[in-house]
């Protein structure tokens, strides 16, 4: 899931600043599974944005919320257009590609971010998210026991480990568990030692974010004659 | 009538205590078979557990006006749910800095630990509470008492309204 943590409320207050009737939009996905932007979440926001605003002598700003179940979808936030024409700016509690498909739905309203969106991850343990994914869309999980060097590996190493990994732990972060050596163990506990033998090649960078945002295109599940959305 | 608390029979704070069933709630009815004094203006809360409270319902009671928010749970190790207690001071604490970042004082917040048996720590508790909060003054954000009116009125339209929305025979 798309994992983020919540912004600052001074944050969001100086970002609404000028506007006197605002929504706070939730997600009901990714960010609600994360504790940062479903409906408690807005709603603690809100509570704490009324507050702030009443304390910072604006106590006639309307902050109202609403969530719905996903932001990154047209047909979700079609929900919301009638509400929306009521309101001077929208601060958005999803993540990245959830306050851009709001301010692509809304042009002629501001949209605000009430998160940072952080990473690809999982729940690790109780209240703890970490990233296992970088979507360099070119996956090699394959060879590496599935365990992502990618991303775990604090210098993205095809062909580790490093001289820096010291009891399982990284150099950079002693923190930080050492992808390698977990690799390494995986690999060993599956019997597929040998996989390690063979050099990496470089990885093809192609298909990361360098060259600009990315497209998935399903031929098949376009509409006749509209071709991909631009 | 108009008053700047929302206790228009004093001009003490108006305090909120979530009380867990199993101790706090129980030490206050100690307390009053005790015939302990403790202040007036505190309003007890009854829940199964301080585990469910939730962050929202304390924003909630500070922005419908209260002066004073107290968590009473049971004593750390003891509680019924086992952990419903601990779970409430990390999110008493969480409480607090958003609070804080709100620009209200966190200090008007706080969670306390006893057991049933307990009913003059109750009154010591709420009276120590209800001094810090009045050393405090009245909360800054405390609504206007007929915004309050006419905020529960319409909370009461809403819920008739989605009563009569729902349809027959899906509750009883």
């Amino acid at each position: 899931m798309i994992v983020a943590d919540r912004k600052k409320v001074p944050e969001i207050r100086d970002m609404i600043a000028k506007h006197n009737k605002v929504l706070l939009v939730g997600c009901g996905t990714c960010v609600t599974v994360c504790l940062s932007g479903g409906e408690r979440e807005v709603g603690i926001l809100g509570s704490a944005l009324r507050m702030a605003l009443r304390l910072g002598g604006r106590p006639d700003v309307t902050v109202d919320e609403c969530t719905i179940e996903r932001q990154c979808e047209d047909a979700f936030i079609d929900i919301l257009a009638q509400r929306v024409a009521g309101y001077d700016a929208i601060v958005s509690f999803g993540c990245g590609a959830g306050v851009q498909a709001l301010a692509e739905r809304f042009p002629e309203t501001p949209v605000y971010p009430g998160l940072n969106t952080q990473f690809i991850g999982i729940l690790e343990s109780q209240g703890v998210w970490t990233e296992k994914c970088s979507g360099c869309g070119n996956c090699r999980l394959g060879e590496y026991a599935g365990i992502c060097p990618i991303t775990r590996c604090a210098k993205k190493l095809f062909n580790g480990p490093c001289a820096g990994s010291r009891g399982g732990k990284c150099e950079v972060n002693p923190e930080l568990e050492c992808a390698w050596q977990l690799i390494y163990d995986r690999c060993k506990a599956l019997g597929i030692l040998d996989k390690l033998d063979a050099i990496a090649e470089p990885q093809d960078w192609s298909t990361g974010l360098d060259g600009g945002p990315r497209k998935v295109v399903r031929e098949d599940q376009c509409i006749a004659g509209l071709g991909p959305k631009a | 009538m108009s008053t700047k608390h929302a206790n228009p029979q004093s001009e003490q704070p108006l305090i909120l205590a979530f009380c867990c069933h199993y101790c706090a709630y129980a030490a206050a009815d100690l307390a009053g078979s005790m015939r302990l004094q403790y202040p007036d203006n505190v309003r007890v809360l009854r829940l199964p557990c301080t585990g469910r409270v939730e962050i929202n319902y304390i924003m909630a009671a500070f922005e419908r006006g209260a002066d004073g928010v107290i968590v009473a749970g049971c004593l750390e190790g003891g509680c019924h749910f086992q952990e419903g207690n601990l779970r409430a001071r990390r999110r008493v604490e969480r409480a607090k800095v958003l609070l804080g970042e709100a620009g209200l004082e966190p200090e008007r917040l706080e969670m306390y630990n006893l057991s049933s048996a307990e009913g003059g720590r109750f009154a010591e508790i709420v009276t120590g509470m209800s001094e810090r909060v009045t050393r405090l003054g009245p909360s800054p954000i405390k609504p206007d008492p007929e915004q309050v009116k006419s905020g529960m009125k319409k909370m009461d339209q809403e819920a008739q309204a989605q009563l009569a929305a729902a349809p027959s025979g899906c509750c009883s």
